[in-house]
């Protein structure tokens, strides 16, 4: 178990390293002192006399009033790397898909036409740095998680890569997820949206049969469309399969491959960098203004 | 799904708990989980006593409370009960729904020695 945070991810690994093997100091530092979101306006009307049950061989007990979300943990160390991304004016996405979907062929083939200086990889495998490695070879900076027994990524784990990774100001951060369409829906890691990539060798209905993922995700990249010309795939049926477990869903297709539909992702993400750079502009303008501010009071105090 | 994860953050409570209001023993656990959240109340459990095992929290009974998934339908302009994610509106029978309810996963009461 990791002393600083409590966790008890034994088996994660970052870059190879266990994941606590080194120093690391929190940002969120107060979440260990005050975990518990305690203050409800409601009343708590037990009576602690008559609820209480004397389970044989168990002393006098009592109730204790929790209300805390189970993740409430986790997502306090998102809203940490939310913040952190911010400040540097990074837009993040967290990129889920089944296994053999394409998300890093996509990935690499994203980075070529983006150029490698903007963007940043965090990698999540249960095992191996294979995927890692092949980001490192378009020249793009990436981190490998290995999650041991884990079945997806969280969001203290993506702190401690992001605490590795070299982060370009109003740049990209590609969080790839490990393969699975079940957990990873779960875990906010502080990214900005959740992208579900759906491969046209894949059932058309996998939207309805892993709900909660298509539910999570904001953008469904239909990949591999190259292929369709040699399946019986129905990508009509995928997409409306789609919209009935979430409604607002966007949809792109495209094939790493073939550059299909490449354009419009990289529209997408073009626009949610710019939007994500001028967000932070805007927040270092207001913090520019305050200071001035402050700096007139003072000379003014002083006179 | 990661009901292995979700023991886990229940025990971790549990633990917080326990240095916090200075109890040595849970001896139960209410646990709400909503309808849509994905989560199987059978493998919660079985998870559950796994990861309490040796911990404050060995042996306490786990009880769930499911709350009723609720969805907006955007066409009736209401909200209506569902059952799935993917579930469709019992009323006019179309799929422009929005999970509103049900997806609680809180650790809403200990009972502790």
């Amino acid at each position: 178990m990791c002393v600083t945070c409590g966790c008890g991810e034994g088996e994660v690994k970052i870059d190879g390293v266990a994941g606590h093997a080194h120093e690391h100091v929190h940002e969120d530092g107060n979440q260990h002192s005050h975990p518990h979101p305690h203050d409800h306006g409601h009343d708590h009307s037990h009576d602690q006399g008559d609820l209480h049950s004397h389970a044989p061989g168990v002393g006098q007990t009592r109730r204790v009033q929790i209300e805390q979300d189970i993740l409430a943990k986790n997502n306090a160390y998102a809203q940490a790397n939310r913040d952190k991304l911010a400040e540097r004016g990074v837009f993040a996405l967290n990129l889920v898909s089944s296994p053999g979907a394409g998300k890093t062929t996509l990935l690499c083939k994203t980075i070529d036409l983006l150029g490698s200086a903007s963007v940043a990889v965090i990698e999540g495998d249960q095992q191996t740095s294979q995927d890692a490695d092949r980001i490192r070879a378009t020249g793009a900076p990436a981190i490998q998680i290995n999650t041991g027994k884990g079945c997806h990524l969280d969001a203290h784990m993506v702190g401690h890569a992001l605490q590795q990774l070299q982060l370009a100001d109003g740049g990209l951060l590609m969080i790839e997820n490990v393969g699975n369409l079940v957990c990873p829906a779960a875990f906010d890691l502080g990214e900005a949206n959740k992208v579900v990539i759906l491969s046209v060798t894949e059932g058309e209905d996998k939207p309805i049969k892993y709900p909660d993922m298509f539910r999570a995700a904001s953008l469904m990249l239909l990949n591999k469309v190259d292929l369709l010309p040699h399946l019986s795939y129905d990508v009509d049926a995928a997409i409306a399969f789609a919209r009935r477990v979430n409604p607002a869903i966007r949809v792109i297709q495209v094939s790493a491959t073939s550059g299909q539909g490449m354009d419009e992702w990289l529209t997408y993400l073009r626009a949610g960098m710019a939007r994500t750079a001028a967000a932070r502009q805007q927040t270092l303008a207001v913090l520019k203004a305050r200071v001035a501010a402050l700096e007139a009071q003072l000379q003014q105090a002083k006179a | 799904m990661h009901e292995m994860s979700l023991a886990e953050g229940v025990l971790q409570v549990s633990e917080d708990a326990a240095q916090r209001d200075r109890f040595s023993k849970v001896t139960a656990v209410w646990l709400e989980i909503g309808q849509l959240a994905g989560v199987e109340p059978q493998a919660m459990a079985f998870c559950f006593d796994a990861v309490t095992r040796g911990s404050v929290a060995e042996g306490a009974r786990l009880e769930i409370v499911a709350t009723p998934g609720v969805g907006w339908c955007m066409a009736c302009a209401k909200s209506v009960p569902m059952n799935e994610v993917f579930g469709e509106c019992p009323d006019c029978g179309g799929y422009q729904l929005q999970v509103t309810g049900g997806t609680e996963l809180r650790v809403k009461e200990l009972e502790v020695a």
